[in-house]
């Protein structure tokens, strides 16, 4: 391992706040999509840091299939947006507020 | 500090500053572009981790497919309204939630004692591809066969939403 783990640990963090802060803050719906791909991306750096860390080939399982399920998630999330902009012809989520109470 | 420790940092900060850029820049389509540095940069980050085969998957799913989806959506809608991030800070409390949050989990990180890993690792007996492969079919052989099914209801799923609404 080049660095040490923690400096690992904080580069995650970053990512996953930068995402957080995509998430909370756009308010286009493809963007924050992006958003909660970086986040997972973060998560999975974590996954393989400390399957390093520990020499234990679970983490980069872990791995895999976090990018699969990204991946099914991309696929529906997008065609969610799709669906969205066919019907309302929008994409803020501020104009989509029909399950708001 | 190591040459394969430069390349590493140069790499994570790289993957911050564009993943900044993704939420900041007002154009999708650059987001997009940002998107795949990114995505790139961090499969760098796991070949210095000794994760090649994540690191490949990584390249192929998220930088090929992933991102040729996000740009077909991008060219599919129209997005004339698109804004610049904002941030709107309600009051100084957000901002102490945010900065006590930050310096919590900094503060466990530092005092938290993690061995940095030494020698050699195991992991690269037989290459990696073989090890993953291996704990894949065996290891976690009904996850495997559970995420194919999960990524096979996803393309229904995707497929249902997006057609057109035939009457």
């Amino acid at each position: 391992m080049p660095v040490p783990p923690t400096h690992v640990l904080v580069i995650s963090l970053l990512l996953f706040a930068v995402g957080m802060l995509g998430v909370l803050t756009r308010r286009n719906a493809i963007i924050i999509l992006m958003s909660i791909e970086l986040m997972m991306n973060a998560a999975n750096l974590n996954l393989v840091a400390f399957s390093r860390q520990l020499d234990n080939i679970v983490g980069q399982v872990f791995g895999v299939f976090t990018i699969a399920v990204a991946a099914g998630e991309v696929a529906v999330g997008l065609a969610v947006v799709l669906a969205l902009f066919r019907n309302r012809d929008t994409l803020q989520v501020d104009d989509v507020r029909i399950l708001k109470g | 500090m190591s040459a394969a420790a430069v390349v590493f940092y140069v790499l994570a900060a790289l993957a911050v500053t564009s993943a900044v850029m993704v939420i900041a820049s007002r154009n999708a389509i650059h987001s997009a572009i940002y998107l795949v540095l990114s995505f790139l940069s961090m499969a760098g980050l796991y070949v210095l981790l000794e994760a090649e085969f994540v690191a490949v998957v990584q390249v192929l799913v998220y930088a090929g497919g992933i991102m040729v989806l996000f740009l077909f959506v991008i060219m599919l809608v129209n997005l004339r309204d698109a804004q610049a991030l904002r941030i709107r800070v309600h009051g100084t409390l957000s901002a102490a939630v945010g900065i006590l949050a930050a310096g919590l989990i900094l503060y466990t990180y530092s005092r938290g004692r993690i061995p940095p890993a030494t020698g050699p690792s195991v992991l690269r007996e037989g290459g990696n591809l073989q090890r993953v492969g291996e704990a894949l079919l065996t290891q976690a052989l009904l996850p495997f066969e559970i995420a194919s099914i999960l990524l096979l209801v996803a393309m229904v799923g995707a497929i249902v939403l997006a057609r057109k609404p035939s009457d």
